[in-house]
């Protein structure tokens, strides 16, 4: 099944007023395949990656998931049950996490595939022990988000998106925003979600994780796609002067 | 909507309004009285104090102002109080508000940063110095706002005089509703009235506030 | 004349009854006011203008004018449009519209103040603008809420004492046909008042109860 385009992304621009943050944007990813985007921050890594899930719609171009366009033209009430329906396929974790702190973490997963996807309680509580059991957390099952460590709460979050059953899941900093000590918990999850063969999309500013795990890296500044490679390429043998330097400054910590 | 009547007995509200005005400026004074003295009580190094403000405070705000003011007018005199409506109204109300009052300052004067306090005791400066020359000047800036909210409330609490026959706004615009059934009318007289006081006031907390803040 | 409590306990039952219809009146105009402070806050925020402009208009007259101003407006009004209701659902009806207007304010404000990465958290998941808002949003903005909607509840327990005026047969109400029988009001008023009280401390520890359990889903 690899090489099938799944994930693409055509000629993406956005800009804010005269402030350009995406140029002229194109990439595309194979089901499976884990790709990194790297770069400094104000590059423009997030915003691509918030693109492809509509959360920060592109200026102009086109997203397509499989064979659906995911950023449509369509009248207001169209394009809103569009998007609703193909998110559903597209799983994101943030870097704050954002779990829901009213609902328990069986709340939390179990929201989404009871609302949208119509199941028991029965099966989405199953549902949610499995996803928790996948990430490790089984026990914590009926505590508030509030009772958990960062690096839970991430676990968590990566479970409820899981819980989706999603095409592809989307990083943006997922371990940010986490005390150094936590961060290895989740990286453990998202290694492990790879071993699956999850096609995953991941901004992240941990160069040995994206050199380890991911088989594409791509390298963004200023809004362009400087530079894109197997890691091996990109963290060994950058041709680009301004993926040197970037690499300079974030390898050497 | 019924102009002609509204014209004919505007007056009547017009005079209600100054009973409402002169109701509300009375308690306010009584009011922030009892509240300064509450506040003062309540932060008192004695407990025989302390416990009065709590009792005062507690008592006040755990039972409705119109029962306090049916007590004093109604029960005053069974224990040698006689007084008429408008100072038993007054008196009650002011009572009243002074318990929120109460609250309202001491919040204030315990924001202020514990750091000030003991800078100023380090300099040497004693107790009461402390609190009037440091805590006090920037608890007040604080406090305009919510003894704002306080007056505010308060202006619309006069509105509880009219069950004792205080011939204030609502008095008026309930005997208006009862001789000419226009309910909806005598409404929004009335409450054009309390609107353009409560404006009024606001404007002036307001600038006692900026006024506050540049300094 | 002097105090005499002795005739107070002939009237206990007559006094617990009013205390009853105080409770039962708090506790109708208090779901109203929650209810509608919650309805009136999404329309003041994403209603379409046609139903916002009424209602921040009815928002700005309810705040800027007295409760018995009201309650007479509501009373009167309704019988002048043919509508004959109890005293007892009028005084209900006056209580929980005044206060949802505060609830409103309070509630469009915490709508207001919830992070931006709830929203994106519950899009994402694909659920809708208005599930968002049901699911997500609303709950939390409510949550956040409790400690100064409490205090509302506490004053509109309080302010219960106003309906007797349009004549609710409620604590205040009570009390006074027991003075007019034993024209002891200093003592009537005054057993009124305690009964208010024992109700109240009972309501403000309910409410720190309810603000402890809700701690950790915040």
């Amino acid at each position: 099944m690899t090489n099938q385009a799944f994930v693409t992304i055509k000629n993406a621009a956005k800009s804010y007023g005269n402030l350009e943050v995406l140029k002229d944007i194109n990439l595309t990813v194979e089901r499976g395949q884990i790709v990194a985007i790297i770069g400094p921050s104000g590059s423009g890594k997030s915003t691509l990656l918030r693109a492809i899930n509509e959360l920060d719609p592109l200026t102009s171009g086109e997203v397509w998931l499989e064979d659906v366009q995911i950023n449509k033209k369509l009248p207001f009430r169209q394009y809103e049950a569009h998007v609703n329906q193909v998110r559903q396929d597209i799983g994101m974790v943030f870097q704050h996490f954002n779990l829901f702190p009213h609902l328990t973490v069986r709340g939390n997963i179990t929201l989404a595939p009871r609302m949208l996807k119509g199941l028991s309680e029965a099966d989405a509580n199953k549902l949610a022990e499995e996803q928790l059991a996948k990430v490790g957390l089984s026990e914590k099952i009926d505590e508030y988000p509030s009772r958990l460590s960062g690096g839970q709460k991430q676990r968590v979050a990566i479970a409820r998106a899981l819980a989706m059953k999603p095409k592809v899941m989307l990083f943006d900093e997922a371990t940010s925003a986490l005390d150094p000590e936590l961060v290895e918990e989740v990286n453990q999850v998202m290694k492990q979600l790879a071993e699956e063969h999850m096609t995953m999309i991941i901004v992240t500013h941990e160069m040995d994780f994206a050199a380890s795990v991911c088989d594409r890296v791509l390298f963004m500044d200023q809004g362009v796609v400087v530079e894109e490679g197997p890691p091996s390429v990109i963290f060994q043998n950058p041709k680009e002067e301004r993926t040197r330097n970037f690499l300079r400054k974030h390898l050497s910590r | 909507m019924d102009y002609e009547l509204i014209l004919r007995v505007y007056p009547f509200f017009i005079e209600a309004a100054w009973v409402t005005i002169q109701l509300s400026i009375l308690t306010a004074l009584l009011g922030l009285t009892c509240g300064a003295l509450g506040a003062a009580a309540r932060m008192s190094r004695l407990a025989v104090f302390r416990w009065i403000g709590a009792t005062y405070v507690s008592i006040i705000r755990g039972t409705p102002a119109l029962i306090q003011i049916f007590i004093l007018y109604f029960g005053g005199p069974q224990i040698g109080i006689q007084l008429d409506s408008f100072s038993a109204g007054t008196i009650a109300l002011g009572v009243n508000i002074g318990a929120y009052m109460t609250e309202t300052i001491r919040g204030a004067i315990q924001s202020v940063d514990r750091g000030q306090t003991e800078a100023a005791r380090t300099l040497g400066m004693g107790r009461w110095e402390t609190m009037r020359k440091v805590v006090l000047p920037q608890a007040a800036r604080m406090m305009i706002r919510p003894l704002g909210v306080n007056i505010n409330a308060l202006i619309k609490g006069t509105a509880l005089v009219a069950p004792i026959s205080v011939v204030e706004l609502t008095y008026t615009a309930q005997r208006f509703i009862g001789s000419t059934y226009k309910p909806f009318e005598m409404f929004l007289l009335s409450g054009l009235l309390y609107m353009i006081i409560i404006y009024a006031v606001g404007q002036v907390i307001n600038w006692l506030d900026r006024r506050a803040r540049i300094t | 004349m002097g105090l005499d409590f002795s005739v107070v306990p002939d009237y206990f039952g007559v006094l617990a009854m009013g205390a009853g219809w105080t409770i039962a009146i708090t506790i109708c105009a208090g779901l109203l006011s929650f209810f509608g402070g919650i309805v009136f806050a999404v329309i003041a925020l994403y209603g379409h203008w046609a139903l916002r402009l009424p209602v921040r208009a009815f928002a700005f007259l309810f705040m800027g004018t007295p409760l018995l101003l009201q309650l007479f407006l509501i009373y009167f009004g309704l019988i002048q449009i043919g509508i004959d209701l109890p005293a007892f659902v009028a005084g209900v009806i006056g209580l929980g519209l005044h206060f949802a207007v505060y609830n409103s304010e309070l509630i469009q404000a915490s709508i207001l103040a919830v992070d931006k990465g709830q929203y994106e958290g519950a899009r994402t998941l694909g659920l809708s603008r208005g599930q968002t808002l049901r699911r997500i949003v609303i709950p939390q903005a409510v949550r956040a809420v409790i400690p100064p909607m409490g205090n509302n509840m506490i004053a509109l327990l309080k302010d219960s004492a106003l309906v007797s005026v349009i004549g609710v047969m409620e604590l205040t109400l009570a009390a006074q046909q027991a003075i007019s029988r034993t024209y002891r009001p200093f003592e009537f008023y005054l057993a009124a008042a305690f009964c208010y009280y024992i109700v109240n401390l009972a309501l403000e520890a309910g409410l720190r109860h309810l603000e402890r359990r809700i701690a950790a889903s915040r």
